[in-house]
């Protein structure tokens, strides 16, 4: 079947009274950003829908499109009839009965935009219903949950059917949040709080450590990898990475191997919340959960805090792991994040490290680092990239082996 | 040289061997390795895995790479049997397999497992009562092939998963081998096949090289141990060049191939209405069988005979099948479908691929009408 366009529903931004215009002006330019690859459809908004009228593009590309973009919490396929009783009908009885198994009931609603149609809604209802009948014999008419609902829009320039729903993103447009800045490590947890974050319109800019050479071009790469994974929601990504070495060495050399550790984070931390400054944006966003790892204690957390006053935001702090493995598998994270490549985390990893620093001892060490010149450094020294979908290794693997295979 | 023979192997596309001779000279890395090159095999590996498992509509996960049929069918079978041993013994498959599947189950009943041998009708299909009727409690494998390689029957694979769908116990595995770019085989999620063997060198890929296709959720035993290749399903250094050139071949394979099936087809129609026109032929293939082959004799006339009379006029064809032609024995399959083994004795199976044409078809036909009128002659002097 050719449909003529999509109708899209809105998500929670229905609800956003004044706010409204913005979000769907965000949602409508994310929407032609990610069907710009289709040059015959165009997109027009209402303040209750938007449609993409496809002009020949196919649908199902458009939907694989459309599902990840946020703020949508349905749409639906369009089949544009010509504007008589006959042709609805013979197009209703198509659409039903492709869709028809035994027992299935159905229901046809129409709305009438257009008052000069010579049948009123309640005639066209039982028209069209009459006719699905002596069509199918064997189906039977159903008001309420009906297992087929087919319905019919008369506006004044044709007649629209449309009859499944396909689930949207839900949430909302990206952008409409403000922005925050993600530290993304190589793990499967931080591109599951920037996919959280995304979707509640936060626009996210991906900070990552990294130590060459004790990590591997590939991690950092990895690092990137995932940040395209995000950027499927997003559009784009600015990917930024931070030189970790040097600190990472002063700790090891001058500190105790057991708040290794905790000062890393707080490094970490500190250069986090000024890039944050430098780019922006408000908050900061981890993929901390309660008591996964010794960083992750109540007392780990408020340490490495404690250098900030920015807020902090752990979208997966209460979840447990398989369900952010659902998550990352969701999002096609995981089986990336899973790659065995050293990160700046796991090199220098302690054996024993403090599960529950002392903020007092933590002062005390920290006297023997000259904190503002290293993170200055690390600041100097960073590289930041704007990331999409097509700069994965994954995009560009396809493409370098596109001739052999 | 007109070559009807493509159900013992096929021609590698140019296109498939060109990539095997730049995999190798290029890319020849060993994917386990940390460096570049061996990365950059990896990656290769893994986009030739992701390319195969998406034309099957599976997951990549779901994609096993094998040295071919034989491996395939011998690792799905024992790797079953050996995986649910404590479980059950028994096992089910068809009396028209290929030697590959027959003599494994045969090893297994010399260490003590249990196998019933399905009959086959004179289309040389199975029974599926005769199937329904044979799962026991301690049945852990149905093994059945999607086309038989001999007369090309085609088994009802979808109505054998539907039986199956209420004993989830038994894994159901399909030799698929004659099946790419010829027949559907359906291995997506509303498929209860849990295994399929394919096999790079029927689909003009390189030999040595095939795949198994295993369902995520089962699990078999791996017969080759060591360095964990293949997820530890299956050690052994991944042959990558042929890999990639067998995912080469399978696109070219499955590129435009509604149409080229049809051709296929139309070419095995023509053949067998001239052939059938003949007094003394026998058409042995169903009339419904797979679209590439088409076995007949003439009676009488051993198919060897027949083999090498063509031969002279530069065509090649094969006795019943490549693996049995040059033993004297008969044709499993046709001694299965009851054929009297005087007759079966003069089968010849002539086997075709997209690469063929309706000219060489004219050609086979004229050259095959020219050897049964000579044999004619010894009829009639037999007869005077």
């Amino acid at each position: 079947m050719s449909y003529s366009e999509i109708m899209i529903r809105y998500g929670e931004l229905s609800t956003k009274g004044k706010n409204k215009k913005d979000f769907i002006r965000k949602l409508r330019s994310h929407v032609q950003s990610a069907i710009s690859v289709f040059p015959k459809a165009n997109v027009r908004s209402n303040h209750d829908r938007m449609y993409i009228e496809l002009n020949g593009e196919d649908y199902e590309e458009v939907k694989e499109k459309l599902v990840n973009i946020f703020g949508i919490q349905s749409f639906s396929p369009v089949l544009q009839v010509d504007k008589n009783i006959e042709a609805i009908e013979q197009a209703v009885i198509q659409v039903v009965t492709e869709l028809y198994t035994s027992g299935k009931t159905f229901k046809i609603g129409t709305r009438r935009a257009d008052k000069d149609f010579p049948l009123d809604t309640m005639e066209i209802n039982r028209e069209v219903g009459a006719a699905v009948i002596q069509a199918l014999p064997e189906i039977e008419a159903k008001m309420k949950n009906p297992d087929i609902m087919v319905n019919i829009e008369i506006r004044k320039q044709g007649v629209f059917l449309y009859t499944h729903k396909v689930q949207g993103a839900a949430g909302f447009p990206v952008g409409t949040g403000g922005k925050a800045m993600l530290m993304l490590s190589g793990g499967i947890d931080s591109p599951v709080a920037g996919y959280l974050t995304l979707k509640k319109g936060v626009e996210v800019e991906a900070v990552h450590f990294y130590s060459p050479p004790y990590t591997s071009p590939q991690a950092l790469d990895k690092a990137k990898d995932l940040t395209a994974k995000l950027a499927k929601y997003a559009g784009s990504i600015h990917f930024i990475s931070v030189p970790f070495t040097e600190i990472q060495e002063e700790i090891k050399n001058k500190t105790p191997d057991s708040y290794s550790m905790t000062l890393n984070r707080r490094f970490m931390m500190r250069i986090t919340d000024r890039l944050r400054e430098e780019r922006n944006a408000l908050a900061i966003v981890t993929g901390e959960s309660i008591g996964q790892v010794a960083s992750q204690t109540l007392e780990s957390m408020a340490a490495i805090n404690q250098v900030t006053e920015s807020p902090v935001l752990r979208p997966l702090v209460s979840m447990d792991k398989t369900e952010i493995i659902d998550l990352a598998k969701k999002i096609d994270s995981y089986e990336l994040s899973i790659q065995p490549y050293e990160d700046c985390c796991t090199v220098f990893a302690p054996q024993r490290p403090a599960t529950k620093p002392d903020l007092d001892e933590v002062f005390r060490l920290e006297e023997k680092l000259d904190i503002d010149a290293l993170v200055q450094r690390a600041i100097d020294g960073i590289k930041i990239e704007k990331i999409k979908v097509e700069d994965s290794t994954d995009y560009k693997v396809s493409e370098m082996f596109a001739d052999l295979l | 040289m007109i070559y009807f023979d493509n159900s013992a192997t096929t021609h590698i596309y140019s296109e498939a061997l060109e990539t095997y001779q730049v995999v190798s000279n290029k890319y020849f890395g060993n994917p386990s390795s940390l460096h570049q090159l061996g990365e950059s095999s990896s990656q290769l590996l893994t986009q030739s895995r992701n390319q195969i498992a998406e034309f099957f509509h599976v997951s990549s996960q779901e994609i096993f790479f094998t040295s071919g049929g034989t491996e395939g069918n011998n690792w799905a079978i024992k790797g079953t049997a050996f995986e649910k041993m404590t479980a059950g013994k028994h096992l089910i498959t068809s009396a028209v397999e290929h030697p590959s599947v027959k003599k494994t189950f045969e090893q297994l009943e010399n260490m003590g497992f249990e196998t019933t041998y399905l009959s086959v009708d004179n289309q040389g299909r199975v029974n599926l009562e005769e199937l329904a009727q044979s799962i026991r409690p301690d049945t852990s494998l149905v093994s059945i092939m999607a086309v038989n390689n001999e007369v090309g029957s085609v088994q009802p694979i979808e109505e054998i998963g539907k039986i199956l769908q209420d004993y989830p116990q038994v894994h159901f595995h399909v030799d698929a081998v004659q099946v790419p770019g010829m027949v559907e085989l359906d291995l997506s999620d509303n498929s209860r096949i849990d295994l399929a063997t394919f096999s790079g060198h029927k689909f003009h890929g390189p030999r040595g090289i095939g795949f198994l296709y295993k369902n995520m959720n089962r699990r078999i035993q791996p017969l080759l141990t060591g360095g964990n290749q293949e997820k530890g399903q299956r050690s052994g250094t991944e042959n990558v060049p042929a890999i990639a050139a067998m995912a080469k071949a399978l696109r070219i394979r499955f590129d435009d191939a509604d149409q080229k099936v049809k051709n296929i087809a139309d070419l095995r129609e023509t053949l067998r209405c001239q052939v059938d026109r003949y007094e003394h032929v026998k058409v042995f293939s169903p009339i419904q069988g797979a679209p590439h082959i088409l076995c007949f004799g003439i009676a009488g006339i051993r198919g060897e005979v027949l083999v090498h009379a063509l031969e002279e006029q530069d065509i090649y064809v094969s006795t019943t099948s490549a693996c049995s032609s040059k033993k004297k024995t008969e044709s499993s399959t046709l001694s299965a479908m009851k054929v009297d083994s005087r007759l079966s004795e003069s089968a010849i199976r002539v086997s075709l691929s997209e690469t063929n044409t309706l000219e060489e078809v004219d050609s086979f036909i004229q050259a095959f009408d020219e050897i049964y009128t000579d044999f004619q002659a010894v009829f009639k002097s037999k007869g005077d």
